[in-house]
């Protein structure tokens, strides 16, 4: 039995926000099969007595004195935005007008 | 081609502070050959024809002027296109992100510029650094210089192409699972995966960030040190950059030259070493090669078992895309990168427009590790797939830790096979992924590694790699043991590995296009 049917990878891929073709479900969902079938058995190597590591380093939390500092400018902001509209990033409207 | 571009970055340096060259010369040499062979091999995505010329008169002018320059000044670079450089176009790989000039240096890319390097350009990878073959680059693959039909390792097949090439005699990289070392062993080149925090990853596009690390491609040990020298350092805009832990590195390659490594102890690796992994039989003979010749050098040779190993690759492929969909999830259309509508939809929403663009910006890899993510970190799934790989993690870390209890530095080959043709893998990822099995464990435990070139398969004459590991902060072990056994290797061969590669001239390059 597959580990992951195509309806899944559709639903996934919704989640995921990724627009696809019926081919492209039909074949990612048997490459997924395969490799989910590959990557379970880290579940049979690891007990409960075994600590989860998340991360290689010790993480601790770094601040910096609240020192106002120079950023970009806003010319250097928005030079690589497709669309400006006075010195903002000018986006689509999502919301209707009320 | 010129004479220049055969040269080792440290004999540059040398030639440069001397004045027996100047950086223009040195410069104008590699873009030359650029022009030369890159239609055919393809290292490059973006040459900086212009900017290169003129950052190297000013390296030539600062040093008529009696600055006081850095060791590597006027000697050039490529630059992997994961890296933010402002002013140049910024891409990794993605056509999500064509076109777009960052308005930023990442901040290896600052001390590149601080220290005097001289940029030729940004190098082709695997989008967003997923793959082991170059393949994956939206902008087509990039030809192994030994055998333009075979993959050139992956993702940083770029920058390990335009060294093997000579377009280049310094590149950087970064290794999530294997990315600078896999793509060093099967171009005959050197790469190091410096240790966890030890080069910031500030302004390197993300994909796994608990396991990425930046660090430098090169032809010889110490040229590699050099590089890394100038690309290491504490890092305040990373708040995992180390703060201490940054040997010599460069001392380290000198010491290992000339004092050799009488004593040592190497642990051999028996989970990857033969049995599982299909390692090839003429990258295994290489490998033993090696063995033997450190053990003529007064090395101790002990066998060490990892047994956890098995699944590193199972947990690296749980782990890794995990953090690639959460990292993927910026460009989502609105905030930043290609922006698509989708077709045929009156007044569409903002999910339509980012599942439309997502649809179109990503290619086949990048979506699969996206899904996979997306199902490993799903309500329900999380604990059986996310949670075990992460204790998988720890039993690696406990491996390593009981194994460098008995040895001084771990090898193995880099990677289990030489080049692979072009095409060979490219619909059986889980095939691709076996490529890093032996280069995963030590980004799962954070340490450092090493791949150094280890001779000619017998069966396709094409280069192998052997790959040298060592405690987290100790990068200069690295160093010592892997210019020590280069000199010998050297030695054995009577030459470079890459005087054996063969010459690549107009009727080859012709033939490919």
């Amino acid at each position: 039995m597959p580990a992951i049917s195509r309806d899944e990878v559709a639903h996934l891929a919704g989640l995921a926000r990724i627009e696809m073709s019926p081919d492209e479900l039909d074949r990612m969902a048997g490459q997924l099969d395969v490799i989910l079938g590959a990557v379970a058995q880290v579940r049979e190597v690891a007990g409960d007595d075994v600590p989860a590591t998340s991360h290689p380093m010790p993480l601790v939390n770094v601040t910096r004195p609240d020192v106002p500092r120079p950023g970009l400018s806003a010319e250097q902001a928005l030079a690589g935005a497709p669309a400006q509209q006075e010195q903002r990033f000018r986006v689509p409207r999502i919301l209707e007008e009320d | 081609m010129s004479e220049l571009t055969r040269r080792t970055a440290a004999d540059l340096a040398q030639l440069l502070s001397s004045g027996e060259v100047s950086a223009v010369e040195v410069t104008q040499a590699h873009l030359d050959r650029i022009t030369e062979v890159d239609a055919g091999v393809h290292s490059f995505l973006h040459v900086a024809t212009e900017s290169a010329l003129a950052d190297a008169a000013a390296v030539d002018a600062a040093r008529a002027a009696g600055e006081n320059l850095g060791p590597l000044a006027g000697v050039p670079i490529a630059v992997k296109d994961v890296m933010t450089t402002q002013g140049l176009p910024t891409t990794a790989g993605s056509k999500m992100l064509e076109g777009w000039v960052p308005p930023y240096d990442a901040t290896v890319v600052r001390k590149l510029r601080e220290s005097r390097l001289v940029m030729l350009g940004k190098t082709n990878m695997d989008e967003f650094a997923m793959g082991s073959s170059t393949e994956h680059s939206a902008y087509g693959p990039t030809r192994n210089p030994w055998d333009l039909n075979r993959i050139p390792g992956g993702s940083g097949g770029g920058s390990a192409a335009a060294l093997a090439a000579f377009e280049a005699p310094l590149a950087t990289g970064t290794d999530t699972g294997g990315s600078i070392r896999q793509p060093a062993s099967v171009t005959g080149t050197v790469g190091v995966k410096p240790t966890y925090g030890a080069v910031s990853r500030y302004g390197l596009i993300a994909m796994a960030s608990s396991l990425d690390q930046g660090g430098p491609c090169a032809r010889t040990v110490l040229d590699a040190a050099l590089l890394h020298e100038v690309m290491a350092g504490h890092d305040p805009l990373d708040s995992t950059s180390l703060t201490d832990g940054y040997p010599d590195v460069v001392a380290a390659a000198r010491a290992g030259a000339k004092d050799g490594i009488a004593g040592l102890k190497i642990g051999v690796i028996r989970e990857l070493h033969g049995g599982e992994g299909g390692y090839q039989a003429g990258v295994l003979a290489r490998f033993d090669e090696s063995l033997a010749l450190l053990t003529k050098a007064g090395a101790e040779i002990v066998e060490v078992s990892c047994p956890s190993f098995t699944a590193a690759l199972p947990a690296y492929y749980l782990i890794m895309p995990s953090e690639a969909s959460s990292n993927l999830a910026k460009f989502d259309a609105m905030r930043y990168g290609l922006r698509v509508g989708p077709q045929g939809v009156e007044g569409p929403s903002a999910e339509q427009v980012m599942a439309a663009t997502r649809a179109a910006g990503f290619g086949d890899e990048v979506k699969r590790r996206i899904i996979l993510g997306t199902y490993a970190l799903s309500s329900g799934y999380y604990d059986a797939y996310y949670g075990s790989a992460q204790k998988v993690r720890t039993l690696i870390q406990r491996d390593f830790a009981a194994a460098f209890a008995q040895a001084d530095v771990l090898v193995s080959p880099t990677a289990p096979t030489t080049a692979f043709a072009l095409g060979a893998k490219l619909d059986d990822p889980l095939s691709m992924y076996l490529q890093d099995v032996a280069t995963i464990p030590a980004n799962l435990a954070g340490i450092p590694g090493m791949s150094l070139p280890s001779g000619l398969a017998d069966e396709d004459g094409l280069p192998a790699g052997i790959q040298l590991l060592a405690p987290a902060q100790a990068d200069d072990r690295l160093y010592r043991v892997g210019a020590a056994l280069e000199s010998l290797l050297v030695e054995s061969w009577g030459g470079q590995i890459l005087d054996k590669a063969p010459v690549l001239d107009a009727k080859t390059l012709e033939a490919i296009r």
